[in-house]
């Protein structure tokens, strides 16, 4: 897209000079997407992204108003939502940008399992979207708390005794989570650093190395595509498949900002640390279907304590879905793996199931 | 409970400090031969007291056995407790009163230990209820001081482990009151622990950590004790509740009561399992107690409803206006004004409910209308405060439209470039 | 390319291309993302214009009345957060400030000057100027804030 005009084009020739404008456009004109059926999981890592970026931006808004501490945590974000203006906008965005993001980081990965677009010699990029994702829950368990109402800090109490059961190291490691023997203020301010400081600059980090591998590869046509004689054809990335990544991006922003409007995020009461727990107490959506299964553990399996083998069965599962690439040696061999298929079948009808179990169930049983 | 005690442990202090220093050198020249041989006693008749003494107030007074019970500490063996030298042994239940009174009517003599401490005890109890069985019918089954302050292991109202602690007072009159075979010979009921454990008193004092809420000797008194009476059942509740005891008393209730014997506030609340005051209580319906005499025909059971019915209407419109704007709120509105304004709301609904006690619906409906233009002013409010959705909506649809139009412009412009 | 041979085939063939012209599409694209560009802006800058009431009021509030206008002997009635508050101008001249919300039933308390302290018409509570119940149902004091005064403002707050 070169101008044509006089100082337009100045200006590019002295950008061109300095930055390598050129290069970078042949570069991008280099690009394509393979066109077939599977297409449009394609544009799942872009949306991810662009709500990435949209969590960038709302978060380094809302440090303008917050403070990170038990007594005015809580007050801020009230003052936030009542006397700023736009204040409800931004954190409502904020809200939802952060759940829609996780939602689409779920179907991407998903999708990408689904089409072992993983295999050689794309490991790497799976282990780094394997590395982001538990960033992202990261991201979603500490901000949880920020607003320091009654809901999130009971979750985050029972979210950190989780690694309380850890076998030797658990009771340091619990000490460690929550910057104390408690959920308090020490925790909030734990959190806090983790969540605007730690967590971006690792995801930064880690997305660079994810997003380079993606260029470095271009995108994986997919098993049954391929032995179907390969892709019909291809796109140009840039602007084609660019300007209906935009389309996506713009979707997914209507989308936000009607939820934010309708929805608007809540804050409830203020925690009280000496308060008993209120009933009902629940985590994100995407945390809900361990947190129900642990609740539907016996409380001893075996010898075991209950809650002990299911953490240590959810971090196998979680293992085994990280080092997927290295077990799965048929599908780099171009053979098809039906067991990985029936696994993820199965993973997605059980946290369907235990989501679905963890809204509707009484909260009392 | 009227509270004294954080004066009177100040006092206290001081004065155990001053005796403290004055014992410590009169024990120097003697040793307590009472406790040294009592405490090691197996018999607990003899040993026991000597044993539990040392918990007792007056032991950290610095008072020993000797100080009661007379006798020369000094002495070792039987001459210690010569008569000759004032030695008294066990008190029967007729001395006791005038035992403890020695020290305790004597004003010189408390005032070294805490003058504050008041010395017209054994007096009162010479008119209450026991005192006078004692004294008349020689009724040795009455309480005498040593019933509810155990004798040698008496501690401050103020120690928690104390019988006459605000927390224990009901058990300790309910030691004899709730026992049925005790009282088998007065025919009164034995059942007041157990209502008293139901009511909103009871409730307050425990749940709701407040010491102050009445317990037994409150309304009946304590050395004094006695039934408070029916003509002046409202003085003793009026003591709290005073806005509602003038109330009353200027209403026409407070006559007819007199007249036909009803005991005042007692009549509708009851005595030992006082309720808390619920809505349902007003009324000719369930759980209400104006049907007890009056009807719906009559102008007494017209009346009752007429008031039940106001306060319903204060408290649907506060209930209503609250409830609009904790909507507003949570949906991030600015309306804490607007609740702020809407407890005067609250502040008429409990005045409202005060003015009940004058049965005039009118001197009702004047709290009440003061109460529903509060709330009208805060549901106004509150309204508003949704309407702003309406601009959120309006800049929603402005937002939404530019972003659709983006998007119509990239789809031909696609469509252009793959042409 | 279907040959159409009728005048208004043809005209409905220039107002498709008129629609699918460069120019067009340029114009709708640079007016809305131009659109776009400000919804965004606009509110991301309004939030960032500092609001009327400077500080979260949750652990201070400044009064909207001056000291001056708080006689010895009087008290005011202030909004803290959305509860209430009451300023008291002692006899002396001190300012105290507490709960206006007795702790009975929420009823709001009033400063008696004739019995120089606050009181509550409820039901007959009487608290002295450092909170403490004297008299009646309250079962407990009236929480007493922190008042300080800069200048001609007053800033009463919450907590140590």
């Amino acid at each position: 897209m070169v101008a044509e005009r006089g100082w337009l084009k100045e200006l590019y020739e002295w950008l061109d000079d300095r930055l390598g404008l050129a290069a970078m456009g042949a570069l991008a004109k280099k690009k394509d997407v393979p066109v077939h059926r599977h297409t449009i999981w394609y544009y799942l890592g872009g949306m991810t992204l662009f709500l990435f970026v949209v969590q960038i931006a709302t978060g380094i808004l809302l440090l303008f108003y917050y403070r990170p501490s038990s007594d005015e945590a809580y007050e801020s974000v009230q003052f936030l939502m009542a006397e700023v203006e736009f204040g409800w906008l931004v954190r409502s965005i904020h809200h939802w940008a952060a759940n829609l993001m996780i939602f689409t980081l779920f179907i991407h990965m998903f999708s990408v399992l689904w089409l072992r677009a993983y295999r050689a010699p794309r490991e790497v990029t799976w282990f780094s979207g394997a590395g982001l994702l538990g960033l992202a829950l990261a991201f979603g368990f500490t901000g949880y708390l920020l607003p320091w109402n009654e809901l999130s800090y009971f979750a985050t109490r029972v979210g950190t005794e989780i690694v309380g059961v850890v076998p030797l190291a658990g009771e340091f490691l619990l000490r460690v989570a929550r910057g104390g023997e408690d959920v308090t203020g020490a925790t909030l301010t734990r959190f806090y650093a983790f969540h605007i400081a730690v967590l971006p600059a690792t995801s930064v980090a880690l997305l660079g190395v994810h997003l380079f591998m993606v260029q470095k590869h271009g995108m994986s046509v997919p098993l049954d595509v391929e032995r179907q004689g390969g892709a019909g054809g291809t796109m140009p990335f840039f602007p084609n498949f660019l300007l209906r990544d935009l389309v996506g991006w713009l979707t997914a922003l209507a989308v936000l900002a009607a939820l934010a409007a309708f929805f608007p995020a809540e804050l409830g009461v203020k925690a009280d640390q000496f308060a008993p727990a209120p009933v009902g107490i629940k985590p994100e959506w995407y945390f809900m279907f361990m947190f129900q299964t642990l609740k539907y553990l016996p409380a001893h399996i075996l010898v075991l304590e209950g809650e002990l083998v299911g953490i240590f069965a959810f971090a196998v599962a979680g293992l085994l879905l990280v080092i997927v690439p290295v077990l799965d040696k048929r599908s780099d061999r171009g053979e098809g793996t039906p067991l990985i298929t029936w696994l993820v079948i199965a993973a997605i009808i059980y946290i369907i199931i235990l989501t679905y179990l963890g809204y509707t169930a009484s909260p009392t049983t | 409970m009227q509270w004294t005690w954080n004066r009177g442990l100040i006092l206290v202090v001081v004065a155990v400090t001053w005796t403290g220093a004055v014992r410590a050198q009169e024990q120097e020249a003697e040793v307590d031969n009472c406790r040294v041989c009592h405490s090691v006693l197996d018999d607990e008749r003899l040993g026991g007291p000597a044993r539990a003494f040392t918990g007792d107030i007056h032991a950290a007074r610095g008072l020993g056995c000797a100080d009661c019970h007379g006798g020369d500490r000094t002495l070792a063996g039987f001459e210690g407790m010569d008569p000759a030298k004032g030695f008294v042994g066990r008190p029967g239940k007729l001395q006791v009163a005038t035992f403890c009174g020695r020290c305790h009517s004597d004003a010189a003599f408390m005032r070294q230990f805490n003058p504050s401490l008041r010395v017209d005890q054994v007096a009162e109890y010479s008119t209450s209820v026991h005192g006078r069985r004692l004294a008349e019918l020689g009724d040795t089954a009455v309480a005498v001081c040593t019933s509810c302050h155990p004798a040698h292991a008496i501690k401050p109202p103020s120690d928690a482990a104390s019988s006459v602690h605000p927390l224990n007072v009901a058990e300790t009159c309910g030691a004899c009151h709730a026992d049925a075979e005790h009282m088998a010979g007065y025919q009164i009921p034995t059942n007041q622990l157990e209502r008293y454990r139901r009511s909103v008193h009871w409730a307050m004092m425990t749940d709701g950590g407040d010491l102050s809420a009445p317990t037994c000797n409150d309304c009946h008194g304590n050395h004094g004790a006695a039934p408070p009476g029916f003509s002046w059942v409202g003085n003793v509740c009026g003591q709290c509740h005073s806005v509602i005891a003038d109330h009353f008393a200027q209403s026409r209730h407070a006559k007819t009561f007199a007249l036909l014997g009803n005991p005042g506030c007692a009549t509708c609340h009851g005595n030992h399992e006082i309720l808390r005051a619920r809505p349902e209580l007003l009324g000719l319906g369930e759980g209400a107690v104006c049907g007890q005499c009056h009807v719906a025909q009559d102008a007494g059971g017209t009346t009752a409803t007429t008031m039940r019915g106001r306060l319903d209407s204060l408290r649907a419109a506060y209930g209503g206006a609250d409830s609009l704007l904790l909507r507003a709120e949570h949906a991030g509105m600015e309306v804490s004004q607007a609740r702020f304004e809407l407890q005067g709301a609250l502040n008429a609904l409990v005045q409202a409910r005060a003015a009940v006690h004058t049965f005039n619906p009118a001197r009702v409906a004047a709290y009440v209308d003061e109460g529903l233009d509060v709330t009208a002013a805060a549901h106004q409010k509150g309204v508003e405060a949704l309407g702003d959705l309406r601009f959120r909506r309006t800049g929603l649809g402005v937002s939404v439209t530019i972003i659709l139009a983006l998007i119509v412009g990239l789809v031909i412009k696609i469509r252009q470039a793959e042409r | 390319m279907e040959q159409s041979g009728s005048a208004s085939g043809q005209s409905r063939r220039r107002f498709i291309d008129w629609l699918m012209s460069r120019t067009l599409t340029t114009w709708l694209l640079s007016t809305s993302a131009g659109g776009l560009l400000l919804a965004v802006v606009y509110p991301a800058g309004r939030y960032l214009v500092p609001p009327a009431a400077g500080e979260s009021a949750a652990t201070s509030v400044t009064l909207p009345f001056t000291p001056d206008e708080v006689a010895p002997n009087e008290g005011k009635i202030f909004k803290f957060g959305s509860r209430p508050g009451i300023l008291v101008r002692t006899t002396t001249g001190e300012l105290r400030a507490m709960s206006a919300a007795c702790t009975h039933l929420g009823c709001i308390v009033q400063y008696r000057p004739d019995i120089h302290h606050v009181w509550c018409a409820c039901h007959n509570g009487h608290f002295d100027l450092n909170g403490r119940v004297l008299q009646g149902p309250p079962p407990e004091p009236l929480e007493v804030y922190t008042v300080n005064v800069r200048e001609d403002q007053i800033v009463v707050s919450r907590g140590s």
